[in-house]
Protein backbone atom coordinates (compact mmCIF):
# COMPACT_ATOMS: atom_id res chain seq x y z
CA UNK A 1 0.00 0.00 0.00
CA UNK A 2 1.43 3.31 -1.11
CA UNK A 3 -0.61 5.36 1.34
CA UNK A 4 -0.50 4.37 4.98
CA UNK A 5 -1.97 7.21 6.99
CA UNK A 6 -5.19 9.22 7.25
CA UNK A 7 -2.94 12.28 7.13
CA UNK A 8 -1.69 11.31 3.67
CA UNK A 9 -5.29 11.94 2.59
CA UNK A 10 -6.31 14.83 4.86
CA UNK A 11 -3.07 16.80 4.67
CA UNK A 12 -0.48 18.12 4.34
CA UNK A 13 -1.07 21.67 5.46
CA UNK A 14 0.69 23.52 2.69
CA UNK A 15 1.19 26.58 0.54
CA UNK A 16 -0.86 26.27 -2.67
CA UNK A 17 -1.42 25.61 -5.45
CA UNK A 18 -0.64 21.89 -5.99
CA UNK A 19 -0.10 19.05 -3.52
CA UNK A 20 1.89 16.98 -6.01
CA UNK A 21 3.66 19.78 -7.90
CA UNK A 22 4.23 22.13 -4.94
CA UNK A 23 4.08 20.29 -1.58
CA UNK A 24 5.37 16.96 -2.96
CA UNK A 25 8.11 18.75 -4.88
CA UNK A 26 9.13 20.61 -1.71
CA UNK A 27 9.26 17.31 0.18
CA UNK A 28 11.53 15.71 -2.44
CA UNK A 29 13.81 18.76 -2.23
CA UNK A 30 13.89 18.49 1.53
CA UNK A 31 14.77 14.78 1.48
CA UNK A 32 17.64 15.63 -0.90
CA UNK A 33 18.80 18.32 1.53
CA UNK A 34 18.61 15.91 4.47
CA UNK A 35 20.57 13.25 2.62
CA UNK A 36 23.16 15.82 1.55
CA UNK A 37 23.41 16.96 5.16
CA UNK A 38 24.09 20.64 4.48
CA UNK A 39 23.21 23.51 2.17
CA UNK A 40 24.72 22.70 -1.24
CA UNK A 41 26.64 25.24 -3.32
CA UNK A 42 24.96 24.22 -6.54
CA UNK A 43 21.84 22.32 -7.53
CA UNK A 44 20.92 21.04 -10.98
CA UNK A 45 17.23 20.21 -11.08
CA UNK A 46 15.94 18.17 -14.03
CA UNK A 47 12.18 18.02 -14.49
CA UNK A 48 10.33 15.30 -16.41
CA UNK A 49 6.75 14.73 -17.65
CA UNK A 50 4.02 16.82 -16.07
CA UNK A 51 6.65 18.47 -13.84
CA UNK A 52 8.46 19.69 -16.99
CA UNK A 53 5.28 20.88 -18.70
CA UNK A 54 3.65 22.74 -15.83
CA UNK A 55 6.33 23.56 -13.27
CA UNK A 56 6.06 27.29 -13.73
CA UNK A 57 2.31 27.42 -13.10
CA UNK A 58 2.55 25.17 -10.07
CA UNK A 59 5.59 26.77 -8.47
CA UNK A 60 7.41 23.42 -8.64
CA UNK A 61 10.68 25.32 -9.12
CA UNK A 62 10.50 27.41 -5.97
CA UNK A 63 9.02 24.47 -4.04
CA UNK A 64 11.99 22.18 -4.74
CA UNK A 65 14.40 24.96 -3.86
CA UNK A 66 12.43 25.66 -0.65
CA UNK A 67 12.97 22.00 0.20
CA UNK A 68 16.70 22.35 -0.46
CA UNK A 69 16.62 25.28 1.99
CA UNK A 70 15.02 22.92 4.56
CA UNK A 71 11.67 24.78 4.58
CA UNK A 72 8.42 23.02 5.49
CA UNK A 73 5.47 22.61 3.07
CA UNK A 74 3.52 25.33 4.93
CA UNK A 75 6.38 27.85 5.25
CA UNK A 76 5.16 31.17 3.85
CA UNK A 77 8.67 32.00 2.63
CA UNK A 78 8.33 29.24 0.03
CA UNK A 79 7.34 31.45 -2.96
CA UNK A 80 10.46 33.57 -2.31
CA UNK A 81 12.85 30.62 -2.06
CA UNK A 82 14.71 31.39 -5.32
CA UNK A 83 15.71 34.81 -3.96
CA UNK A 84 16.60 33.35 -0.56
CA UNK A 85 18.75 30.67 -2.24
CA UNK A 86 20.63 33.33 -4.18
CA UNK A 87 21.28 35.31 -0.98
CA UNK A 88 22.60 32.17 0.74
CA UNK A 89 24.95 31.40 -2.16
CA UNK A 90 23.09 28.42 -3.65
CA UNK A 91 23.27 28.40 -7.44
CA UNK A 92 20.26 26.72 -9.02
CA UNK A 93 19.98 25.41 -12.59
CA UNK A 94 16.67 24.14 -13.97
CA UNK A 95 16.42 21.78 -16.95
CA UNK A 96 13.31 20.37 -18.56
CA UNK A 97 13.75 16.93 -20.07
CA UNK A 98 11.84 15.28 -22.92
CA UNK A 99 12.56 11.70 -21.82
CA UNK A 100 9.49 9.69 -20.80
CA UNK A 101 9.72 8.39 -17.22
CA UNK A 102 7.72 5.71 -15.41
CA UNK A 103 5.85 8.31 -13.39
CA UNK A 104 4.66 11.63 -14.87
CA UNK A 105 5.86 13.67 -11.89
CA UNK A 106 9.56 12.89 -11.80
CA UNK A 107 12.50 15.07 -10.80
CA UNK A 108 16.23 14.38 -10.71
CA UNK A 109 18.24 16.53 -8.32
CA UNK A 110 22.04 16.79 -8.47
CA UNK A 111 23.65 18.55 -5.54
CA UNK A 112 27.24 19.76 -5.30
CA UNK A 113 29.14 21.31 -2.39
CA UNK A 114 32.83 21.03 -1.54
CA UNK A 115 33.95 17.51 -2.48
CA UNK A 116 30.49 16.04 -2.08
CA UNK A 117 28.02 15.14 -4.80
CA UNK A 118 24.59 13.60 -4.60
CA UNK A 119 22.14 12.48 -7.27
CA UNK A 120 18.59 11.70 -6.33
CA UNK A 121 15.48 10.83 -8.32
CA UNK A 122 12.09 11.42 -6.71
CA UNK A 123 8.48 11.01 -7.80
CA UNK A 124 5.44 12.84 -6.46
CA UNK A 125 2.63 10.29 -6.50
CA UNK A 126 -0.31 12.47 -5.46
CA UNK A 127 -1.68 14.39 -2.48
CA UNK A 128 1.82 15.43 -1.40
CA UNK A 129 3.02 11.85 -0.92
CA UNK A 130 6.42 11.13 -2.45
CA UNK A 131 8.88 8.34 -3.10
CA UNK A 132 12.60 8.56 -3.61
CA UNK A 133 13.34 5.99 -6.30
CA UNK A 134 17.05 6.42 -6.93
CA UNK A 135 20.04 7.64 -4.94
CA UNK A 136 23.47 7.89 -6.56
CA UNK A 137 22.31 5.33 -9.18
CA UNK A 138 21.03 2.89 -6.53
CA UNK A 139 17.37 2.01 -7.00
CA UNK A 140 15.47 2.33 -3.74
CA UNK A 141 12.10 3.14 -2.23
CA UNK A 142 12.02 5.76 0.47
CA UNK A 143 8.96 7.76 1.54
CA UNK A 144 10.75 10.29 3.74
CA UNK A 145 7.86 10.04 6.20
CA UNK A 146 9.58 7.80 8.71
CA UNK A 147 12.97 7.99 10.40
CA UNK A 148 15.41 6.06 8.25
CA UNK A 149 19.02 4.94 8.17
CA UNK A 150 20.89 4.66 4.90
CA UNK A 151 24.00 2.51 5.04
CA UNK A 152 26.51 2.80 2.20
CA UNK A 153 28.71 -0.29 2.40
CA UNK A 154 30.82 -2.83 0.55
CA UNK A 155 28.84 -5.83 -0.71
CA UNK A 156 30.18 -8.51 1.71
CA UNK A 157 28.60 -11.40 3.59
CA UNK A 158 27.44 -10.71 7.14
CA UNK A 159 27.02 -6.97 6.77
CA UNK A 160 23.21 -7.09 6.97
CA UNK A 161 23.22 -9.13 10.16
CA UNK A 162 25.88 -6.86 11.65
CA UNK A 163 23.74 -3.79 11.03
CA UNK A 164 20.49 -5.35 12.21
CA UNK A 165 22.22 -6.70 15.35
CA UNK A 166 23.08 -3.13 16.34
CA UNK A 167 19.47 -2.03 15.77
CA UNK A 168 18.20 -5.00 17.73
CA UNK A 169 20.53 -4.16 20.63
CA UNK A 170 19.01 -0.67 20.85
CA UNK A 171 15.50 -2.13 20.50
CA UNK A 172 14.83 -0.31 17.24
CA UNK A 173 12.05 -1.86 15.17
CA UNK A 174 12.45 -2.02 11.38
CA UNK A 175 9.39 -1.03 9.35
CA UNK A 176 10.82 -1.48 5.87
CA UNK A 177 14.22 -2.56 4.64
CA UNK A 178 15.90 -3.13 1.31
CA UNK A 179 19.36 -3.70 -0.06
CA UNK A 180 20.68 -2.87 -3.51
CA UNK A 181 24.11 -2.95 -5.09
CA UNK A 182 25.77 -1.67 -8.22
CA UNK A 183 27.54 -4.97 -8.86
CA UNK A 184 28.54 -8.13 -6.98
CA UNK A 185 31.16 -7.31 -4.36
CA UNK A 186 31.00 -3.57 -5.16
CA UNK A 187 29.39 -0.70 -3.34
CA UNK A 188 25.93 -1.36 -1.94
CA UNK A 189 23.18 0.55 -0.19
CA UNK A 190 20.93 -0.55 2.63
CA UNK A 191 17.78 1.47 3.33
CA UNK A 192 16.15 0.87 6.70
CA UNK A 193 12.96 2.68 7.72
CA UNK A 194 12.41 2.45 11.47
CA UNK A 195 9.68 3.33 13.96
CA UNK A 196 11.78 5.01 16.64
CA UNK A 197 14.01 8.03 16.90
CA UNK A 198 17.62 7.15 16.05
CA UNK A 199 20.12 8.26 18.68
CA UNK A 200 23.66 9.43 17.88
CA UNK A 201 25.31 6.44 19.52
CA UNK A 202 23.45 4.09 17.20
CA UNK A 203 24.81 5.96 14.19
CA UNK A 204 28.29 5.94 15.70
CA UNK A 205 28.23 2.21 16.35
CA UNK A 206 26.99 1.51 12.81
CA UNK A 207 29.74 3.72 11.36
CA UNK A 208 32.39 1.63 13.11
CA UNK A 209 31.24 -1.67 11.58
CA UNK A 210 33.59 -3.33 9.10
CA UNK A 211 32.88 -2.61 5.41
CA UNK A 212 30.54 0.31 6.24
CA UNK A 213 31.51 3.38 4.18
CA UNK A 214 28.95 5.90 5.29
CA UNK A 215 25.81 6.24 7.41
CA UNK A 216 23.12 8.78 6.63
CA UNK A 217 20.37 9.46 9.12
CA UNK A 218 16.98 10.73 8.07
CA UNK A 219 14.76 12.06 10.83
CA UNK A 220 11.01 12.31 10.33
CA UNK B 1 -5.92 -2.82 7.80
CA UNK B 2 -8.84 -2.37 5.37
CA UNK B 3 -7.96 -2.62 1.69
CA UNK B 4 -11.25 -1.72 0.09
CA UNK B 5 -14.64 -0.17 0.79
CA UNK B 6 -16.33 -3.55 1.34
CA UNK B 7 -13.84 -4.37 4.13
CA UNK B 8 -14.21 -0.88 5.59
CA UNK B 9 -18.00 -1.15 5.76
CA UNK B 10 -17.80 -4.65 7.21
CA UNK B 11 -15.35 -3.54 9.91
CA UNK B 12 -17.68 -0.71 10.92
CA UNK B 13 -20.72 -3.02 10.97
CA UNK B 14 -19.01 -5.86 12.86
CA UNK B 15 -17.61 -3.52 15.50
CA UNK B 16 -20.80 -1.42 15.52
CA UNK B 17 -18.84 1.81 15.24
CA UNK B 18 -18.63 4.64 12.74
CA UNK B 19 -16.27 4.51 9.77
CA UNK B 20 -14.45 7.43 11.37
CA UNK B 21 -13.66 5.21 14.35
CA UNK B 22 -12.23 2.46 12.11
CA UNK B 23 -9.92 5.05 10.51
CA UNK B 24 -8.83 6.39 13.91
CA UNK B 25 -8.10 2.89 15.21
CA UNK B 26 -6.05 2.07 12.12
CA UNK B 27 -4.13 5.32 12.47
CA UNK B 28 -3.29 4.49 16.11
CA UNK B 29 -1.98 1.11 14.98
CA UNK B 30 0.03 2.39 12.02
CA UNK B 31 1.47 5.59 13.53
CA UNK B 32 2.10 4.46 17.10
CA UNK B 33 0.61 7.76 18.29
CA UNK B 34 -2.07 7.94 20.97
CA UNK B 35 -5.72 8.61 20.17
CA UNK B 36 -5.42 12.08 21.72
CA UNK B 37 -2.38 12.94 19.56
CA UNK B 38 -4.15 11.80 16.39
CA UNK B 39 -7.33 13.75 17.21
CA UNK B 40 -5.22 16.85 17.99
CA UNK B 41 -3.43 16.50 14.65
CA UNK B 42 -6.71 16.39 12.74
CA UNK B 43 -8.05 19.27 14.85
CA UNK B 44 -5.13 21.37 13.56
CA UNK B 45 -5.99 20.48 9.95
CA UNK B 46 -9.61 21.47 10.65
CA UNK B 47 -8.43 24.85 11.94
CA UNK B 48 -6.39 25.41 8.76
CA UNK B 49 -9.51 24.63 6.71
CA UNK B 50 -11.62 27.08 8.73
CA UNK B 51 -9.04 29.82 8.29
CA UNK B 52 -8.78 29.20 4.54
CA UNK B 53 -12.56 29.44 4.09
CA UNK B 54 -12.71 32.63 6.18
CA UNK B 55 -9.92 34.15 4.13
CA UNK B 56 -11.58 33.19 0.86
CA UNK B 57 -14.93 34.61 1.96
CA UNK B 58 -13.26 37.95 2.71
CA UNK B 59 -12.19 37.99 -0.94
CA UNK B 60 -8.86 36.88 -2.38
CA UNK B 61 -7.29 37.05 -5.85
CA UNK B 62 -4.51 35.00 -7.44
CA UNK B 63 -1.29 36.59 -8.72
CA UNK B 64 -2.35 36.02 -12.32
CA UNK B 65 -5.81 37.50 -11.77
CA UNK B 66 -7.39 34.40 -13.37
CA UNK B 67 -9.33 33.48 -10.24
CA UNK B 68 -10.67 35.11 -7.10
CA UNK B 69 -13.69 36.91 -5.72
CA UNK B 70 -16.29 34.34 -6.82
CA UNK B 71 -16.89 33.00 -3.30
CA UNK B 72 -17.93 36.50 -2.24
CA UNK B 73 -20.26 36.86 -5.23
CA UNK B 74 -22.01 33.60 -4.37
CA UNK B 75 -22.37 34.51 -0.68
CA UNK B 76 -23.93 37.86 -1.61
CA UNK B 77 -26.31 36.10 -3.97
CA UNK B 78 -27.40 33.71 -1.19
CA UNK B 79 -28.06 36.72 1.06
CA UNK B 80 -30.25 38.31 -1.66
CA UNK B 81 -32.73 35.47 -1.13
CA UNK B 82 -33.06 34.86 -4.86
CA UNK B 83 -31.08 31.60 -4.94
CA UNK B 84 -32.82 28.80 -6.84
CA UNK B 85 -30.67 25.94 -5.52
CA UNK B 86 -30.92 25.12 -1.81
CA UNK B 87 -29.00 27.33 0.61
CA UNK B 88 -26.87 24.48 1.98
CA UNK B 89 -25.89 23.55 -1.57
CA UNK B 90 -24.87 27.05 -2.60
CA UNK B 91 -23.16 27.67 0.72
CA UNK B 92 -21.06 24.52 0.11
CA UNK B 93 -20.26 25.76 -3.38
CA UNK B 94 -19.13 29.18 -2.16
CA UNK B 95 -17.00 27.70 0.63
CA UNK B 96 -15.39 25.17 -1.71
CA UNK B 97 -14.61 28.00 -4.12
CA UNK B 98 -13.30 30.13 -1.22
CA UNK B 99 -10.78 27.45 -0.25
CA UNK B 100 -9.55 26.96 -3.79
CA UNK B 101 -9.26 30.68 -4.41
CA UNK B 102 -6.92 30.81 -1.41
CA UNK B 103 -5.00 27.84 -2.84
CA UNK B 104 -4.66 29.53 -6.23
CA UNK B 105 -3.39 32.65 -4.46
CA UNK B 106 -0.64 30.50 -2.88
CA UNK B 107 -2.19 30.79 0.56
CA UNK B 108 -2.13 28.11 3.27
CA UNK B 109 -4.61 25.24 2.81
CA UNK B 110 -4.95 21.61 3.86
CA UNK B 111 -4.80 19.14 0.96
CA UNK B 112 -7.97 16.95 0.93
CA UNK B 113 -6.82 14.73 -0.75
CA UNK B 114 -4.90 17.18 -2.96
CA UNK B 115 -4.47 20.95 -3.09
CA UNK B 116 -6.31 21.29 -6.40
CA UNK B 117 -9.32 19.53 -4.86
CA UNK B 118 -8.93 21.03 -1.37
CA UNK B 119 -12.26 22.90 -1.46
CA UNK B 120 -14.78 20.07 -1.64
CA UNK B 121 -14.40 18.41 1.77
CA UNK B 122 -14.22 21.61 3.89
CA UNK B 123 -16.78 23.39 1.68
CA UNK B 124 -19.41 20.71 2.26
CA UNK B 125 -18.49 20.28 5.94
CA UNK B 126 -18.88 23.97 6.79
CA UNK B 127 -22.13 24.19 4.81
CA UNK B 128 -23.87 21.18 6.39
CA UNK B 129 -22.53 22.38 9.74
CA UNK B 130 -25.08 25.23 9.65
CA UNK B 131 -27.90 22.72 9.36
CA UNK B 132 -26.68 19.75 11.43
CA UNK B 133 -24.91 21.75 14.17
CA UNK B 134 -22.20 19.12 14.83
CA UNK B 135 -19.83 19.26 17.80
CA UNK B 136 -16.12 19.92 17.17
CA UNK B 137 -15.53 16.22 17.78
CA UNK B 138 -18.06 15.26 15.11
CA UNK B 139 -16.45 17.65 12.64
CA UNK B 140 -13.10 15.96 13.27
CA UNK B 141 -14.81 12.58 12.74
CA UNK B 142 -16.13 13.89 9.41
CA UNK B 143 -12.53 14.32 8.29
CA UNK B 144 -11.57 10.80 9.40
CA UNK B 145 -14.54 9.34 7.50
CA UNK B 146 -13.45 11.27 4.41
CA UNK B 147 -9.87 10.05 4.98
CA UNK B 148 -10.99 6.40 5.15
CA UNK B 149 -12.65 6.54 1.74
CA UNK B 150 -9.81 8.61 0.26
CA UNK B 151 -7.36 6.04 1.61
CA UNK B 152 -9.08 3.28 -0.36
CA UNK B 153 -9.10 5.33 -3.58
CA UNK B 154 -5.46 6.38 -3.15
CA UNK B 155 -4.32 2.77 -2.72
CA UNK B 156 -6.56 1.18 -5.37
CA UNK B 157 -6.78 3.90 -8.01
CA UNK B 158 -5.12 7.31 -7.76
CA UNK B 159 -5.48 10.74 -6.21
CA UNK B 160 -3.12 12.39 -8.71
CA UNK B 161 -4.32 14.41 -11.70
CA UNK B 162 -1.06 13.66 -13.49
CA UNK B 163 -1.68 9.92 -13.08
CA UNK B 164 -5.48 9.67 -13.28
CA UNK B 165 -6.98 12.98 -14.41
CA UNK B 166 -9.33 15.25 -12.45
CA UNK B 167 -11.62 12.31 -11.61
CA UNK B 168 -8.76 11.23 -9.30
CA UNK B 169 -8.66 14.63 -7.59
CA UNK B 170 -12.04 16.42 -7.51
CA UNK B 171 -13.73 13.05 -8.15
CA UNK B 172 -12.06 11.45 -5.11
CA UNK B 173 -12.68 14.55 -2.97
CA UNK B 174 -16.39 14.56 -3.88
CA UNK B 175 -16.78 10.89 -3.06
CA UNK B 176 -14.98 11.34 0.25
CA UNK B 177 -17.19 14.33 1.11
CA UNK B 178 -20.41 12.54 0.15
CA UNK B 179 -19.58 9.56 2.36
CA UNK B 180 -18.63 11.82 5.27
CA UNK B 181 -21.84 13.87 4.96
CA UNK B 182 -23.90 10.67 5.10
CA UNK B 183 -22.17 9.54 8.27
CA UNK B 184 -22.45 12.97 9.91
CA UNK B 185 -26.17 13.08 9.04
CA UNK B 186 -26.68 9.74 10.79
CA UNK B 187 -26.62 7.40 7.78
CA UNK B 188 -25.17 3.89 7.93
CA UNK B 189 -21.71 2.79 6.79
CA UNK B 190 -23.29 1.09 3.77
CA UNK B 191 -25.16 4.29 2.87
CA UNK B 192 -21.86 6.19 3.06
CA UNK B 193 -20.39 3.69 0.58
CA UNK B 194 -23.42 4.11 -1.72
CA UNK B 195 -22.95 7.89 -1.64
CA UNK B 196 -19.28 7.48 -2.51
CA UNK B 197 -20.18 5.18 -5.43
CA UNK B 198 -22.92 7.47 -6.77
CA UNK B 199 -20.62 10.50 -6.58
CA UNK B 200 -17.68 8.82 -8.30
CA UNK B 201 -19.90 7.48 -11.07
CA UNK B 202 -20.76 11.07 -11.93
CA UNK B 203 -17.09 12.07 -12.02
CA UNK B 204 -15.65 9.21 -14.11
CA UNK B 205 -13.64 10.37 -17.07
CA UNK B 206 -13.11 13.93 -15.86
CA UNK B 207 -9.82 15.11 -17.35
CA UNK B 208 -7.12 17.31 -15.85
CA UNK B 209 -6.58 20.21 -18.26
CA UNK B 210 -5.41 23.25 -16.33
CA UNK B 211 -5.01 26.42 -18.39
CA UNK B 212 -1.34 27.44 -18.48
CA UNK B 213 -0.66 24.59 -16.04
CA UNK B 214 -2.05 26.69 -13.22
CA UNK B 215 -4.34 25.26 -10.53
CA UNK B 216 -6.93 27.92 -11.31
CA UNK B 217 -8.99 27.37 -14.49
CA UNK B 218 -10.99 25.12 -14.37
CA UNK B 219 -9.91 23.76 -10.96
CA UNK B 220 -11.68 26.33 -8.77
CA UNK B 221 -15.07 25.81 -10.43
CA UNK B 222 -14.62 22.04 -10.54
CA UNK B 223 -14.49 22.20 -6.75
CA UNK B 224 -17.87 23.95 -6.87
CA UNK B 225 -19.28 21.11 -8.97
CA UNK B 226 -17.61 18.54 -6.72
CA UNK B 227 -19.26 20.03 -3.64
CA UNK B 228 -22.74 20.09 -5.18
CA UNK B 229 -22.27 16.57 -6.55
CA UNK B 230 -21.31 15.37 -3.05
CA UNK B 231 -24.35 16.91 -1.37
CA UNK B 232 -26.71 15.58 -4.05
CA UNK B 233 -25.27 12.05 -3.83
CA UNK B 234 -25.35 12.14 -0.01
CA UNK B 235 -29.03 13.12 -0.10
CA UNK B 236 -29.75 10.35 -2.62
CA UNK B 237 -28.01 7.74 -0.45
CA UNK B 238 -29.81 8.98 2.68
CA UNK B 239 -33.09 8.72 0.74
CA UNK B 240 -32.31 5.03 0.22
CA UNK B 241 -30.97 5.13 -3.33
CA UNK B 242 -28.25 2.53 -3.94
CA UNK B 243 -25.63 2.14 -6.64
CA UNK B 244 -26.10 -0.83 -8.97
CA UNK B 245 -22.31 -1.02 -9.38
CA UNK B 246 -20.60 -1.65 -6.01
CA UNK B 247 -18.31 1.13 -4.76
CA UNK B 248 -15.08 -0.88 -5.12
CA UNK B 249 -15.90 -1.69 -8.75
CA UNK B 250 -16.53 1.99 -9.46
CA UNK B 251 -13.13 2.79 -7.95
CA UNK B 252 -11.49 0.13 -10.11
CA UNK B 253 -13.26 1.52 -13.19
CA UNK B 254 -11.86 4.94 -12.30
CA UNK B 255 -8.36 3.45 -12.10
CA UNK B 256 -8.68 1.82 -15.54
CA UNK B 257 -10.10 4.99 -17.09
CA UNK B 258 -7.16 6.93 -15.66
CA UNK B 259 -4.75 4.38 -17.16
CA UNK B 260 -6.22 4.81 -20.63
CA UNK B 261 -6.39 8.60 -20.50
CA UNK B 262 -3.87 10.22 -22.87
CA UNK B 263 -1.04 12.20 -21.31
CA UNK B 264 -2.40 15.40 -22.90
CA UNK B 265 -5.37 15.19 -20.51
CA UNK B 266 -3.38 14.39 -17.38
CA UNK B 267 -2.06 17.66 -16.00
CA UNK B 268 0.27 18.54 -18.84
CA UNK B 269 -1.65 21.65 -20.00
CA UNK B 270 -1.55 20.20 -23.55
CA UNK B 271 -5.19 19.29 -24.13
CA UNK B 272 -8.78 20.05 -23.15
CA UNK B 273 -9.49 23.57 -21.88
CA UNK B 274 -5.76 24.35 -21.78
CA UNK B 275 -5.63 23.91 -25.57
CA UNK B 276 -8.63 26.14 -26.38
CA UNK B 277 -7.89 29.43 -28.16
CA UNK B 278 -8.66 31.36 -24.98
CA UNK B 279 -6.68 28.93 -22.85
CA UNK B 280 -3.64 29.41 -25.11
CA UNK B 281 -4.09 33.20 -25.16
CA UNK B 282 -4.21 33.34 -21.35
CA UNK B 283 -1.09 31.16 -21.20
CA UNK B 284 0.71 33.56 -23.50
CA UNK B 285 -0.39 36.59 -21.51
CA UNK B 286 0.89 35.03 -18.29
CA UNK B 287 4.12 33.41 -19.46
CA UNK B 288 5.10 35.47 -22.48
CA UNK B 289 5.74 33.18 -25.44
CA UNK B 290 3.91 30.48 -23.53
CA UNK B 291 6.49 27.83 -24.25
CA UNK B 292 7.88 26.74 -20.91
CA UNK B 293 9.95 24.00 -22.57
CA UNK B 294 12.21 26.67 -24.03
CA UNK B 295 13.32 27.44 -20.49
CA UNK B 296 15.88 24.64 -20.82
CA UNK B 297 19.15 25.46 -19.16
CA UNK B 298 17.74 28.63 -17.66
CA UNK B 299 20.15 29.61 -14.95
CA UNK B 300 18.81 31.44 -11.97
CA UNK B 301 21.64 33.19 -10.25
Amino acid sequence: MKYRSAFDIIGPVMIGPSSSHTAGAARIGRVARTLFGKLPKKAIISLYGSFAKTYKGHGTDFAIVAGLLDLDTFDERMPKSLVIAKDLGLEVVFQTEEAVTDHPNTVKINLYGGDEELELVGISIGGGTIEITELNSFPLKLSGEHPAILVVHQDRFGIISAVTSVLSKYEINIGHMEVSRLDKGEMALMVIEVDQKIENMVIEELSNLANVTKIIRMAE
Amino acid sequence: MFRNVAELVQLAETNQVKIAEIMIRQEIEVSGLTREEIIAKMDKNLTVMEQAVERGLRGVHSHTGLTGGDAVLIQNYIKSGKALGGEVLLDAVSKAVATNEVNAAMGVICATPTAGSAGVVPGTLFAVKEKLQPTREEMIEFLFTAAAFGFVVANNASISGAAGGCQAEVGSASGMAAAAIVELAGGTAQQAAEAMAITLKNMLGLVCDPVAGLVEVPCVKRNAMGASNAITAADMALAGVTSRIPCDEVIHAMFLIGQSMPSSLRETAEGGLAATPTGRRLEQEIFGNGNTVKLKNLIIT
